[in-house]
């Protein structure tokens, strides 16, 4: 496959307009907003990883922020003081390992736990694996809040504080840095961070897509005897779909430790699974422009709520009537209602689904071409 | 006793029961390399089970079988597709939201090896063998004759293209015994006649063929040898001639007292 001309230009157009947004995001509308931005780009690497295991393979996991969950507290206990409280012998000032070190531990720790998960629900299939992965995600939330005692490993409902900052090649994402005579503030720093691993993850998806283990995930998806019949080893390739959709949730929950400073029980609620699975079905299950799309969609749509229906409200009415959370959850309901009955497949279907509708042949033909050469 | 040394498959004393049902009774039966084997019986006779044990969809409730030498009890499906069986279901189960030249690069998926790390770096060796995945499943739908909607979804073929799909997508996995499940149901006489001249011409390449049918007819002018099955019981195996003649299997078939 030869890169042509435009789609470096076009790459290159990418690259410079995401350099560019979070000081253009800063002038106009000011740092929080970039702040939004760095969480929009977590919820992306969440949904993308959460797209494995749903878009690929078909399994329905509606506990998939457990192991966001499982990341965060990894990089929470190896990279703070905490644990000098639990083992002030072991560790007199607590654990501080560097990011490169915690990162990749808090992935296989978290695909570590999607085996565990995976192994005892492999038999089961669409409702019943969706009730089962629900439990676990809640039995990971529940030990999280419960395990400061007899030893205080996680520090109960109050959660873990202090953890160390990101620093990457020796330079601390934590204050503003310096570079060829730019500021570059903290929040923006995080973007980049994010930003590049973000396109990791999407490199990944991509390339697991259009191989042999993402055609046996998709035929898995499509009819599970038919896979087995042909040779597929289902049993180890939903482990394998389960371990890497974990992996992404868990690297992207050690990012979200180091980049929030504090982690608690409560951010990791059945609410936030349902928030990932929604952002790849809004966006188009399977499809990775669409679960893009839908993650940044749903993650920005709180604050865009916020910050107009509140102002809205106090100029019509003198004060504010609806509050902008529960305004948030009925746009939100309504728009999948809405989605559901128009547009089934998402808002980007999946390069197939698409065709099944347009008949788009030309393109058809161009990827197979694309797929040989 | 047959001659075991030429036998692809040798079931014995299968036996099958859902609950108190028994679906199949102390069935034997030995597939010859290169035959065409067929399977009849009326409705509900036990041909699909039988076709499930020994493709490992089903567990058999009394014996077991061999297969090209090796001993089978339990089935594992994909370990059985491995070892070269291949096949098609009655009711098509093809991967329905997928092209049909995607169906059929998934049956190479058994012959291929390329892991997470190759998907990942695309080394030389996953490329080359990514090509040769796409060059055989192109071949392969030419080979039984459906190459022009290669980019079609599954679902959206032919009646009689999605059966030619499934045949195609078995082969893909280099079987050496390709089972087939009704391939001519629902087809019409045009498209059993194509499908009979297929069937030739795959034996011809050296893979035997098990072949279940509802269609006498297709079975007579078709296979080597048939075994008659009738409420979970073989009946009757031999010759299509010499079945056709055999009383047992009239009175299956026509429903008369039996004896």
């Amino acid at each position: 496959m030869k890169p042509d001309r435009k789609f470096v230009m076009l790459i290159a157009a990418l690259v410079i307009a995401l350099f560019f947004l979070p000081f253009v995001t800063d002038a106009l509308l000011g740092r929080g907003w970039v702040r939004i931005l760095d969480f929009a780009m977590l919820y992306i690497m969440l949904a993308l990883g959460l797209n494995i295991v749903v878009g690929y393979a078909g399994l329905l996991d509606l506990g998939y922020i457990a192991f966001f969950a499982v990341g965060a507290y990894c990089y929470a206990l190896t990279d703070s003081p905490h644990l000098a409280q639990a083992f002030p012998m072991l560790f007199p000032v607590g654990v501080h390992l560097p990011f490169w070190i915690v990162l990749p531990m808090a992935a296989l720790v978290a695909g570590g736990f999607g085996v565990l998960l995976g192994a005892p629900t492999l038999r089961l299939r669409g409702d019943y694996l969706a009730i089962v992965t629900l439990g676990f995600g809640e039995i990971i939330r529940i030990f999280l809040n419960n395990l400061n005692a007899p030893v205080n490993l996680t520090n109960g409902p109050q959660g873990i504080s202090f953890i160390d900052p990101i620093s990457v090649l020796c330079v601390s994402l934590n204050k503003t840095q310096t570079f060829f005579g730019i500021a570059f503030p903290s929040v923006h720093l995080y973007f980049y961070l994010f930003l590049a691993f973000t396109a990791l993850v999407i490199f990944v998806s991509q390339r697991l897509e259009k191989s042999r283990i993402g055609r046996a995930w998709m035929a898995i998806r499509e009819d599970e005897v038919a896979a087995s019949a042909m040779g597929i080893n289902t049993r180890n390739l939903k482990l394998l779909a389960f371990a890497m959709g974990a992996m992404f949730g868990g690297a992207s929950g050690a990012l979200f430790a180091g980049f929030q400073g504090f982690v608690s029980p409560e951010s990791f609620s059945l609410m936030e699974s349902i928030m990932v699975l929604c952002m790849v079905v809004l966006g188009g299950m399977g499809n990775i422009a669409g679960v893009i799309l839908g993650g940044v969609l749903l993650a920005l749509l709180p604050e865009v709520l916020r910050n107009i229906v509140v102002p809205l409200q106090q100029a019509l009415f003198g004060r504010t009537l609806v509050d902008p959370e529960s305004l948030r959850m009925l746009l939100f309901g309504s728009a999948l209602i809405v989605m559901m009955l128009y547009r089934p497949a998402g808002l980007l279907p999946s390069r197939l689904r698409r065709r099944e509708f347009g008949g788009d042949d030309a393109a058809a033909e161009e990827s197979v071409y694309d797929a040989t050469h | 006793m047959p001659h075991t040394e030429d036998a692809l498959l040798l079931a014995s004393h299968i036996g099958k029961q859902f609950g108190g049902l028994s679906a199949l009774d102390d069935v034997s039966l030995h597939i010859r390399r290169g035959e065409i084997y067929g399977l009849i019986g009326p409705n509900g006779a036990g041909k699909t089970t039988l076709f499930n044990v020994i493709t490992g969809l089903y567990q058999p409730s009394a014996g077991g079988f061999q297969f090209n030498g090796m001993h089978y009890e339990s089935g594992k499906p994909h370990l059985l597709a491995q070892a070269g069986i291949a096949r098609t279901f009655q009711n098509i189960r093809l991967f329905a939201n997928l092209t049909a030249l995607e169906n059929v690069m998934i049956g190479r998926h058994v012959r291929t090896r390329a892991g997470v790390f190759g998907a990942l770096l695309r080394d030389r060796g996953t490329r080359k063998e990514e090509h040769a995945i796409t060059v055989r499943a192109r071949e392969l739908l030419r080979y039984v004759g459906i190459e022009k909607p290669a980019q079609t979804l599954a679902k959206h073929l032919s009646y009689g293209e999605q059966r030619r799909l499934e045949i195609a997508r078995a082969l893909a996995t280099e079987p050496l015994l390709l089972a087939l499940d009704e391939p001519a149901a629902g087809m019409n006489a045009s498209e059993t006649e194509n499908l009979k001249t297929l069937l030739k011409t795959i034996r011809t390449s050296g893979v035997t063929v098990l072949l279940i049918e509802h269609d006498v007819k297709l079975i007579m002018g078709l296979c080597d040898r048939v075994a008659v099955l009738d409420y979970g019981k073989k009946i009757a195996e031999g010759a299509p001639e010499e079945v056709r003649k055999d009383p047992a299997v009239i009175a299956a078939y026509l429903g008369g007292g039996g004896d």
